[in-house]
Formats: C-alpha cells, sequence, structure tokens
C-alpha cells in the first residue's frame, strides 16, 4: 500500500512514456489511418483521431487520479499536461523518423497518407509538431480534468461521450436502415451532418447522455424503486406488461430496422444461444470447456446432411424433422466428451475440450468423409426452414427463429440454476469434494452439464445452418469458441444477463464497425485484459462470483499455520 | 449395537498400499477416534467409509449393508456423513447456503428446518452470521460451519477429520465441547485426530493407526495410560 502513496516526477514521466507507446502502437498496427474516413462529429473528429488520442486521455485521467490522491489539484493538473506533452512527443517523433526513413520495410502501415493524417493539417515539419505537442498536451488536460471532476459528473460525462461516439458510429447504419422513410428524414438532417453527426446532434447526444445518466443515478427517481414499493400484485402485473412490451418490441425489431441489422442481430442472436449453454458449463458448473465449436459444428452438419437437397443429398428431410436429431447428437457428442475427462479439472480438462474441438473440425475437413460432408467444399443447398406459408427466408425471418430459440434457451437455462441441479453443479464448482462428501453424484452431475451445454450448441448450429443455406468448416474454428468464452467473461461469468450484454459488444459491435474487422482480436484481448483490472466480475455480474471478486478477505486472526507433525519414533 | 464395521479394509492409492488390513467398529452413540501420525492413514480410513475410496479388499458395513457396494452421494444419503479435513466449506457461498447445501441430499422440508434450528442451537455464532460469505469467516468459525453442514443431512454418523487442525487453542476446546455436547444428544461420532491427548478425552475407545495397521487398540483412558501411547503421541513422560 505504500507505494500508491507516492507520486513523484519519475511517475509522471512513466504515465506519459506508456501513453506515447500505446497511441505509437495504435498508429503502427493501422488503427488511426483505418478509423480515418469515419467521421464522428461534423467533418471535424474522425475515429482515427479518437483512436490517436485516447491513449493520452486515458493515461492523463490515471495519472491525475492518482497524483490528485497525493498532492493538490493543481499538481494533479499539471501532471495530466506533462503526460499529454509526452505522448505527444512520442507521435512527433514517430512523425519526424518516418518522414526521413523509410520505416515501411517493417512498419507496413507507415505510409505516406498516414505520416500525413499525423501532420494533423499542418503543412511544415514544426507546424506539425507544434500541433501534435498541442493538441496532446490539451488532450491530456482534459483527462486530468476529467479526473478532478466530481464521480458523478464524470460518470455522467463518460455516457453522454459515449452515446455520442455510438450514434457518430450508427451513423452508415442508420443512413442504409431509415434513409429513405419519411419520418426520418427531418431528424437524419437534424442530427447528422454529411459525414458524423452535426453540431446540433452532438450537443443533443451529449445532454441526453448526461441527463439519462444522472437520472438514473438518482435514487428517487429511478422507476425500479417505485415499482418495488407497490403491492406484489400491482408489481406482478407491471412485471408483466414490461415483459409483453419488451416482447413486442422484440418481435417488431425486424421489421422496422430492416434487412442489414436484422442479420446483425441473428449473429448476436446465435451466439447468446451458444453462450447461455457454455454459460452452464463454464459458468454454472465450472468446467473450462475450450472445445465448444464442436457442438456448434456438429448440430449445423447434422442439419446439412439431413435437409441438403444439392449434390450431397441423403433424406432431404424438412428443418424441423432434423432439428431434434441435431439437438440429440449435438447432445450426445457432449456426453461422450464428457466421460472421458470426468476425472480431470482445471487445466486438463480446458485440453481435452480443445483438443475435442479440433478434432472435430479436422475430420470435417477430412478427405476421408468427403464424399458425405463435403470437405472444404462443405455442405450447400440447404433449404430454408417453413411453418405453413412462412418461409424463414432471410435474416428478417430467421430472426424470429432464433429469438424463439433464445427464449427457450434461455428459459431452460433460468430454471436450471435456481433447480436441485443449479445447486449441485454450484456445489460442485466451488469444491467438487466436498459436494461429494455432501451426497452430490458428481458423474451424473457433470454429464448433464456437458449435455446441455452441447444441446444449446448443438440447437445454435442448426439454426446457423438454416440461415446461412450452406456451411464449410472453416465456420468451426477455434475461434468461435474463443468469442463465445470471451463473451461469457466480458458479460459475468455465470450470468444469464450478462451473456447478452456479452454478445451484444463482442457480436454486435464489430459487426458495426467494417474496419474493424482487422482489429477485432486486438479489441478482443484489450478488452478482456481491461475487463480483468477493472471489472473482473463482468458487466452484469452473476451474485456470488461478484462476491469473491469485490470483497476484500479480512485477514482471520485465528488462523494459525498448520501444527507442525509430530514425530514418530 | 454396532453401526459401523471395517472387515479387514486394504486400500491402495494407485500401487501405494495405503491401508493394510483396517478392521475397526463402532457403536452406536459412542465417540471412536483414530489416532496416529501422519500418513498412518486416518484420512484415507475415513474416505473409504464415505467412499470417496475403493477398498481393493475387504468391506464396509453399517449395520448389515455393505457400503462398499454404494457411491459416496448413496452413502451420504444412508446417513454416513464425512468433514473433510482443513475446514472445506464453500468460500464464496453464504454460511445460509453452505448449510443447504449440507441438506442436499433430503427432501422434507419440515426436517431441514428442525436441523437448521439444532444447529443453529448448537453454534449460535452460525446464526449471527448467516448471510455473510463463509470465506471470510475465521478459522474455528469455518470448522463450525464444516460440522453444520454435515449436520444438515441428518447423519446417523458423523466423521469428523482433523476438527482441531489449524485453530487456536480457545477454539480447540469450543470446538471440543461441541463435539461431546453433540454425543450426548445421541450421534455416534467416527474422530481422526492428531491431537492424541484431546481426542482420547473425548472418545469412549481409541485405535492407534501406524502405516496403515492398527497397533493398538481399546478404551480411550486405558489408551491414555499406556506407556507405548505416551512415549509416541502425548509427549513422553
Amino acid at each position: 500500500m505504500d507505494k500508491e502513496l507516492k507520486f513523484t516526477w519519475k511517475d509522471m514521466l512513466k504515465y506519459g512514456v506508456i501513453a506515447g507507446v500505446v497511441a505509437i502502437y495504435v498508429i503502427l498496427v493501422g488503427m488511426v489511418e483505418a478509423f480515418n474516413e469515419r467521421y464522428i462529429i461534423a467533418e471535424t473528429i474522425n475515429l482515427g483521431q479518437i483512436a490517436l488520442f485516447s491513449p493520452v486521455f486515458l493515461l492523463a485521467y490515471f495519472a491525475a487520479n492518482n497524483a490528485r490522491k497525493i498532492k493538490s489539484s493543481l499538481f494533479a493538473i499539471i501532471t495530466s499536461i506533462v503526460v499529454g506533452l509526452i505522448g505527444g512527443a512520442f507521435v512527433a517523433g514517430l512523425l519526424v523518423l518516418g518522414t526521413h526513413m523509410n520505416l515501411r520495410a517493417v512498419f507496413l502501415n507507415v505510409s505516406p497518407e498516414l505520416l500525413d493524417i499525423l501532420h494533423l493539417g499542418q503543412e511544415g515539419m514544426a507546424g506539425a509538431i507544434a500541433a501534435n505537442l498541442i493538441i496532446s498536451a490539451t488532450v491530456g488536460l482534459l483527462g486530468g480534468l476529467f479526473a478532478l471532476m466530481p464521480h458523478k459528473w464524470s460518470n455522467a460525462l463518460l455516457v453522454g461521450l459515449s452515446l455520442v461516439l455510438l450514434m457518430g458510429i450508427l451513423q452508415e447504419l442508420m443512413t442504409i436502415t431509415f434513409g429513405n422513410k419519411d419520418w426520418y428524414k427531418p431528424i437524419g438532417e437534424f442530427i447528422y451532418a454529411k459525414k458524423g453527426l452535426s453540431w446540433g446532434g452532438t450537443a443533443l447526444f451529449l445532454v441526453l447522455g448526461i441527463v439519462l445518466n444522472l437520472w438514473r443515478s438518482s435514487d428517487k427517481l429511478r422507476p425500479g424503486k417505485k415499482v418495488a414499493k407497490l403491492p406484489r400484485q400491482q408489481q406482478m402485473a407491471v412485471q408483466i406488461v414490461a415483459m409483453l412490451l419488451g416482447l413486442a418490441i422484440l418481435l417488431a425489431l425486424p421489421k422496422f430496422l430492416g434487412s442489414y441489422p436484422s442479420e446483425i442481430l441473428t449473429t448476436v442472436g446465435i451466439y447468446i444461444i451458444m453462450g447461455l449453454g457454455l454459460n452452464i458449463v463454464v459458468g454454472f458448473a465450472g468446467l473450462l470447456d475450450l472445445g465448444y465449436v464442436a457442438f456448434f459444428a456438429i448440430g449445423a452438419y447434422t442439419v446439412g446432411i439431413l435437409t441438403t437437397t444439392g449434390k450431397l443429398a441423403t433424406v432431404e428431410w424438412n428443418f424441423w424433422m432434423a432439428l431434434p436429431v441435431a439437438i440429440f447428437l449435438a447432445m450426445m457428442a457432449g456426453v461422450l466428451l464428457g466421460i472421458p475427462v470426468l476425472k480431470m479439472r482445471g487445466d486438463y480438462l480446458a485440453i481435452v475440450t480443445l483438443g475435442f474441438g479440433e478434432i472435430i473440425r479436422v475430420v470435417v475437413l477430412s478427405d476421408w468423409l468427403k464424399p458425405y460432408i463435403g470437405g472444404a467444399q462443405g455442405i450447400l443447398q440447404i433449404p430454408k426452414p417453413k411453418i405453413g406459408n412462412f418461409v424463414f427466408k432471410g435474416p428478417q425471418q430467421i430472426y424470429f427463429l432464433v429469438l424463439a430459440g433464445i427464449i427457450i434457451v434461455g428459459y431452460i437455462a433460468w430454471r436450471l440454476r435456481d433447480a436441485r441441479v443449479g445447486r449441485a453443479w454450484k456445489a460442485m464448482r466451488e469444491d467438487e469434494d466436498v459436494a461429494e462428501a455432501m451426497g452430490i453424484h458428481l458423474v451424473s452431475t457433470k454429464l448433464l452439464a456437458f449435455a446441455t451445454g452441447a444441446a444449446f450448441a448443438g440447437l445454435a448450429g442448426a439454426i446457423f445452418a438454416a440461415k446461412l443455406g450452406s456451411i464449410f468448416p472453416h465456420s468451426f474454428n477455434l475461434i468461435v469458441s474463443i468469442n463465445v468464452l470471451s463473451l461469457i467473461i466480458v458479460g459475468g461469468i455465470g450470468s444469464l444477463p450478462g451473456v447478452i450484454v456479452g454478445a451484444l459488444i463482442l457480436v454486435g459491435l464489430p459487426e458495426l464497425l467494417r474496419e474493424f474487422a482487422d482489429f477485432r482480436m486486438l479489441f478482443y484481448g484489450a478488452l478482456l485484459v481491461a475487463m480483468m483490472l477493472v471489472k473482473p466480475e463482468g458487466f452484469v455480474p452473476e451474485k456470488t462470483h461478484a462476491r469473491e471478486l469485490s470483497e476484500k478477505e479480512p485477514f482471520s486472526s485465528e488462523i494459525e499455520p498448520e501444527a507442525p507433525a509430530r514425530e514418530t519414533i | 449395537m454396532t453401526l459401523l464395521t471395517l472387515d479387514n479394509v486394504h486400500t491402495y492409492y494407485g500401487n501405494i498400499h495405503a491401508l493394510k488390513g483396517i478392521s475397526i467398529t463402532v457403536d452406536e452413540g459412542e465417540i471412536v477416534t483414530l489416532i496416529g501420525a501422519n500418513g498412518a492413514g486416518k484420512s484415507t480410513t475415513l474416505k473409504t467409509i464415505s467412499g470417496l475410496l475403493y477398498p481393493r479388499q475387504g468391506k464396509v458395513y453399517l449395520e448389515d449393508k455393505d457400503l462398499t457396494k454404494f457411491k459416496a452421494h448413496e452413502i451420504v444419503a444412508m446417513g454416513v456423513v464425512h468433514v473433510p479435513e482443513g475446514r472445506r466449506v464453500f468460500s464464496r457461498l453464504t454460511v445460509m447456503e453452505n448449510l443447504e447445501m449440507g441438506a442436499f441430499t433430503r427432501k422434507d422440508k419440515d426436517g431441514i428446518q428442525r436441523d437448521l434450528e439444532r444447529v443453529f442451537e448448537l453454534f449460535p455464532r452460525l446464526e449471527e452470521r448467516r448471510n455473510q460469505v463463509a470465506g471470510t469467516l475465521s478459522g474455528g468459525e469455518q470448522q463450525m460451519l464444516a460440522m453444520g453442514r454435515a449436520l444438515m443431512s441428518n447423519p446417523r454418523i458423523l466423521l469428523l477429520d482433523e476438527p482441531s487442525m489449524g485453530l487456536a487453542p480457545v477454539l480447540v476446546d469450543l470446538i471440543f465441547d461441541t463435539i461431546r455436547e453433540l454425543n450426548q444428544q445421541g450421534m455416534t461420532i467416527l474422530l481422526v485426530e492428531q491431537n492424541a491427548l484431546l481426542a482420547l478425552d473425548v472418545a469412549n475407545r481409541g485405535y492407534v493407526l501406524e502405516t496403515g495397521r492398527i497397533v493398538l487398540e481399546g478404551d480411550a483412558k486405558k489408551l491414555k495410560e499406556d506407556p507405548q501411547v505416551k512415549e509416541a503421541y502425548l509427549g513422553g513422560a
């Protein structure tokens, strides 16, 4: 704890250097250039600039926040400016270096266009360096001021800025979606400029975010509190109305949003179904499964083989006949994988399941099975599901299939969590040996977790096959397992709403930003590290995990070191 | 009446012959203790009884039922409950949740409620801390919780593994008082202890284990006076 009580010039330097290094990293991986055309505010501020200056802003904020605790506010402000200057100096240094040397041999992204961006609109080198230093120092100062603000206000401001950023990013999507609707035209003209938000729109969303946040954080106005005061029956009524309203909105969404956003939503939805399944295995039962994609593949391939009308046609069933088979086979695979790993824990389990996932992928790719499942060419011409005359042909229709899947799977997961088996999973997760001593049958409890998780993935796979109409082995990479695991961690391990939040952030957001695709893994990694440092229990934590990770265990004075073994003669 | 019988039990860890023919009996209402040095096989004996380990040879009987034919979770349901050593509580769950886990095999709500009251009577500290997270309890409280959780399954016989381990002397006394009190209420207890003096004080009978064999057995008071035992386990004199 002593360490935190000091904040010296050396620490200031340290934060500045980190800011500079991170900024250079962001530049060199190509983010600044790739994001440069995505304007957020009125053709003035673009996402590239935000990427360029956010390291300085963040580190100035952290530095000022630490400095503020030890020394005066003035010192904190100076700190933030110094951090900004050092960060700016690094970027300026890169600019000078890049102009005089050909860095491209090593760093592909240091293109003339990039160097042009780093000039920040100034013609000469001296002007560019000055601009970098001044803007960085200003951004640093803003970060410092942010740290000095009362928490309530900085929080509200953060929400406001995030809303501005989000709406700026959404511009293209909004135009695609609503561009030709009459009611949207005046709104769109007000909030958006040609590229990015208009100044009016910026102000609107900033204020909206701030007001919303302040309203939410003031206890008196919270709608939840008001409802809690009502008598029980009315509470129920409010809940039912809210649920029906939510359902109505969800049902209207694809029609309202149109094709492209519905496509994104179905992808997110498929990940939500998988997340809910893996959440049972990892979150509830504490079994780390890295080969989860295998069950997804089994579900997809079962539907593919049984329904395709293409070259590989077999029985040509319809989707609804193939669906239970797909779920059943995935479930069986879950049990089959479960049996050999019953005695394994932690890392060993992770490695074996990882291997299992790869085995399935390799088998699917193999020449041996090529006559049946198509090898690398995959399975084509998978017909769309139908109910009567309603065909789930495009994303706007498949959406309903996914929604129904989420509701069913979510309900099952929710009921299982609070049921007897849910308690058994929880006990097993906490301590396998004691769970066994409490009379919990480990074999059946574990297998049930694997089977349920796998069945959910089978369902997701079946819908996935129907959605695409064709499936290829490369869709069933390890990356899918990692994505699902990451979204659970980001949302909060063991938490059901967390799965939805995690999927929206990790799957939905990158879909919105096409430039983002190259940096997806970088973003995941950074987000996971940041989450572990700042909010390890996830965005929507589950009760037990929140407890462990937020409460410091008081040192219990009564514990003594284990008694030394007595000598035997 | 004999409640628990071990008849020439041999248990192995892989190739290591841990129990080399253990035969013990526990009568209903008794406290029987197993004493011996580290590695003598005390904990292994308890694990073999509760089904966490399978004997390669020999039988374990609860009255006339052969426990070696049952799995661990079935043995718990039959009323043989093991309190593992080292205060193994579910540290992220609350005291109440831990106790509820103890009643996992039961479905009689009234009985569970009655036993909960009994546990709180025995350990008032647990009632005070019912909503506290178990990991934040002190060592003594965690031992109480581990015992209370075992009692929640309404056992016929309690297998206690080193309840005094790592506890301050005051707390050790408290735990042993509770063991005595439980026994007076009619609970049969098989107690494994390194602290031989304490164990022999509280027990009716005792067995001395050495490297997987029983080397001495008999009345607890007599064992305490036995020169061999005194020499080896009671610190000479």
